[in-house]
């Protein structure tokens, strides 16, 4: 492959990428202002995008590499209230010493800095509890991160600073469509890139038989720490976006069950499938946002709330799902060109 | 010549069990060495101890230049020691083709960075990797299997997958747990064919433990005899054939 037509089209697929993104960016904001997307169906397309991120990063370390982390929801909660204390506490007071407040230069900048910090925070807690816990054999690794994720969200609730138990406001509303779909297909392509190399092969190494694995030259302990450390860097991405587009934060958006939650839209999606779980995210997020709208029934005389509802319902789901396709939606299959290639042919055919 | 590995006096227990005692082994380059013994022998536990499964309680193992006693098995195999496994260990889930590559990524250049943003550099070295793997499937009758899952594949093709993705590393010495398990006299008869050709091709120094005589007695330069950990003989097939310590220990077991 020449050099020039390595550019050519490397800029080609960025340029098509970047034309795709500022595209639905602007097609948004223009049926909001025209009044066809209501805040609330803009608020579920955003919260689509996060929990795709914190979907497909759990799957690098739970799907693609074979760990099983179940405290995905503390790296998000890290770098959701260390990017809020960053743009809250340092940037938009020093904005506002210079009346920089509220262009649209300085809310880019407050968005990309708490961008920057989140994933950077989440991938360093990333780092220090996965080079112990990852030496350690699976349910281990389980344990270390499910201890991890409520160590987090007490030390949260006993920081006065951000709210303690009270919760964190007046976060500035910076997250844009595009900021948020701009991480969600970086990591993306990054997922897929390394899925699709010989190099990447490392991590499915890993995860179908460490022994062989380390007889084929593979550092074991390396692969299973960078995964982590990814995972989390984008988990702490998905915090600090969710953090600056709410404005509101509460140590309790950061229980374990957030954690099963990104969980099942891994297994759901099928272990190890990057698309899968991009649809499982889209997929569950939409459920759980129409399963607010149960009434109020009463049963034998108590009353079960919608929330209470809506998670009988989620499970009761799960279950029928998991029964009808235990491997998940896709298995360890990608949906892309090459599926529609085969359903062209079959269709000739 | 300089021998490419040495091992000295090498022992391993577990718990109350010494599975290897004392074990002495010199190969040189390209030599193509049998290792027999009955069930429970510890021949195995000399494959893990040479590629860093496990490390000796005592003694040393020196490959290619290096003290490599106590050194992980990844560092091992990047130094060379490739091998199979007498209970096959393939990447289940990933294709054929993708199991051969996951041994030529020993030896690439570039790393994962390039991998994540498909640097130019590694789109050429992956170019490089692809025609190789291929060329190695094809060596081994199993291009018609590419893109299966390797869990999907026949047994005795499975074992040639285990020594397609051995030989991707570009090793030195390969070391083989049974290759010709489970396979039928015909497959038998190719796999000692390919293993001499192997040899001979990428000059590589071979360790083979075997428990069909036809294979170990038909290719074998130098036979080492293990029981109870012990060595109790060694010499060529012929001499093996006649040492009355060797037939002893085989008696009640296959007939030599
Ligand atoms: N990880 C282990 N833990 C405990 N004992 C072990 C372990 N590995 C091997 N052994 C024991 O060490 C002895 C030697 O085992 P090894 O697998 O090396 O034998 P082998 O010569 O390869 O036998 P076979 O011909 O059956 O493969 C056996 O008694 C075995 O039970
Ligand atoms: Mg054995």
């Amino acid at each position: 492959m020449s050099t020039a037509r390595f550019w050519a089209w490397r800029l080609f697929c960025v340029a098509l990428g970047a034309a795709a993104l500022l595209g639905a960016s602007a097609a948004v904001s223009w049926l909001r202002a025209a009044g066809w997307l209501d805040d609330y169906t803009y608020r579920v397309l955003m919260l689509c995008g996060i929990n795709i991120l914190l979907a497909v990063s759990l799957n690098l370390i739970n799907g693609i590499t074979g760990q099983f982390s179940i405290g995905h929801a503390g790296f998000q909660g890290v770098g959701a209230y260390a990017s809020a204390a960053l743009t809250v506490f340092v940037l938009a007071p020093w904005l506002g010493q210079r009346g920089w407040q509220g262009s649209t230069l300085a809310d880019t900048l407050l968005l990309v800095a708490a961008i920057v910090f989140g994933g950077i925070t989440a991938g360093i807690a990333g780092l220090v509890v996965g080079i112990p816990s990852l030496r350690l054999r699976g349910d281990y690794l389980a344990i270390a991160t499910l201890g991890f994720g409520e160590i987090i969200r007490v030390s949260i609730l006993n920081i006065e600073q951000v709210g303690g138990a009270r919760g964190f406001s007046g976060i500035p509303l910076v997250t844009t469509f595009l900021g948020l779909y701009v991480m969600v297909v970086l990591l993306l392509a990054l997922s897929r890139n390394l899925l699709v190399s010989s190099q990447g092969l490392a991590f499915l190494a890993v995860r179908d038989d460490e022994i062989a694995a380390e007889a084929v030259g593979v550092n074991t302990t390396r692969i299973k720490v960078i995964a982590f450390v990814l995972g989390a860097t984008f988990a702490g991405v998905a915090g600090a976006l969710y953090a600056h587009f709410d404005g509101y934060l509460n140590p309790d958006n950061f229980r374990l069950d957030q954690s099963i939650i990104i969980l099942t839209m891994v297994v759901l999606g099928g272990q190890g499938s990057v698309t899968g779980s991009v649809l499982s995210a889209v997929l569950l997020t939409a459920v759980l946002e129409w399963l607010r709208f149960l009434p109020t029934i009463t049963l034998g005389g108590r009353a079960f709330t919608p929330s209470e509802l809506r998670m009988v319902f989620f499970s009761v789901m799960l279950i029928l799902l998991m029964l009808w396709r235990p491997k998940g939606l896709l298995g360890q299959r990608e949906f892309g060109w090459h599926v529609l290639r085969q359903y062209w042919r079959l269709l000739k055919s | 010549m300089e021998p490419i590995l040495i091992v000295q006096n090498c022992t391993m227990r577990f718990g109350g069990l010494t599975a290897v005692r004392g074990f002495h082994l010199q190969l040189q380059p390209q030599e193509l060495v049998g290792l027999i013994g009955p069930n429970g022998a510890g021949k195995t536990t000399v494959f893990n101890l040479l590629t860093g499964v496990y490390r000796p309680v005592e003694g040393r193992i020196l490959f290619d230049g290096h003290d490599i006693t106590g050194w992980k098995p990844h560092a091992i195999a990047q130094l060379g020691i490739a091998r199979t496994f007498q209970n096959i260990r393939l990447f289940g889930t990933l294709t054929v083709l993708q199991n051969v590559k996951a041994g030529a990524r020993l030896h690439m250049r570039t790393g994962l960075w390039h991998a994540a943003w498909r640097t130019r550099s590694m789109l050429m070295e992956e170019q490089e990797v692809e025609a190789e793997a291929w060329r190695l499937l094809r060596e081994m009758g199993l291009e018609d299997a590419a893109h299966y899952r390797a869990q999907d594949l026949p047994y005795g093709e499975q074992r040639r997958l285990e020594i397609a993705r051995a030989l991707a590393m570009h090793p030195k010495l390969l070391l083989l747990d049974e290759p010709a398990a489970g396979m039928n006299p015909q497959e038998t008869a190719d796999l000692m064919e390919l293993i001499r050709r192997l040899r001979d091709e990428y000059a590589l120094t071979i360790l083979l433990i075997e428990h069909d005589m036809k294979v170990v007695m038909g290719i074998c330069e130098r036979v080492i005899v293990l029981d109870y950990g012990e060595e109790i003989a060694q010499g060529t097939p012929q001499e093996i054939r006649t040492n009355p310590r060797v037939i002893e220990a085989y008696l009640g077991e296959a007939p030599v």
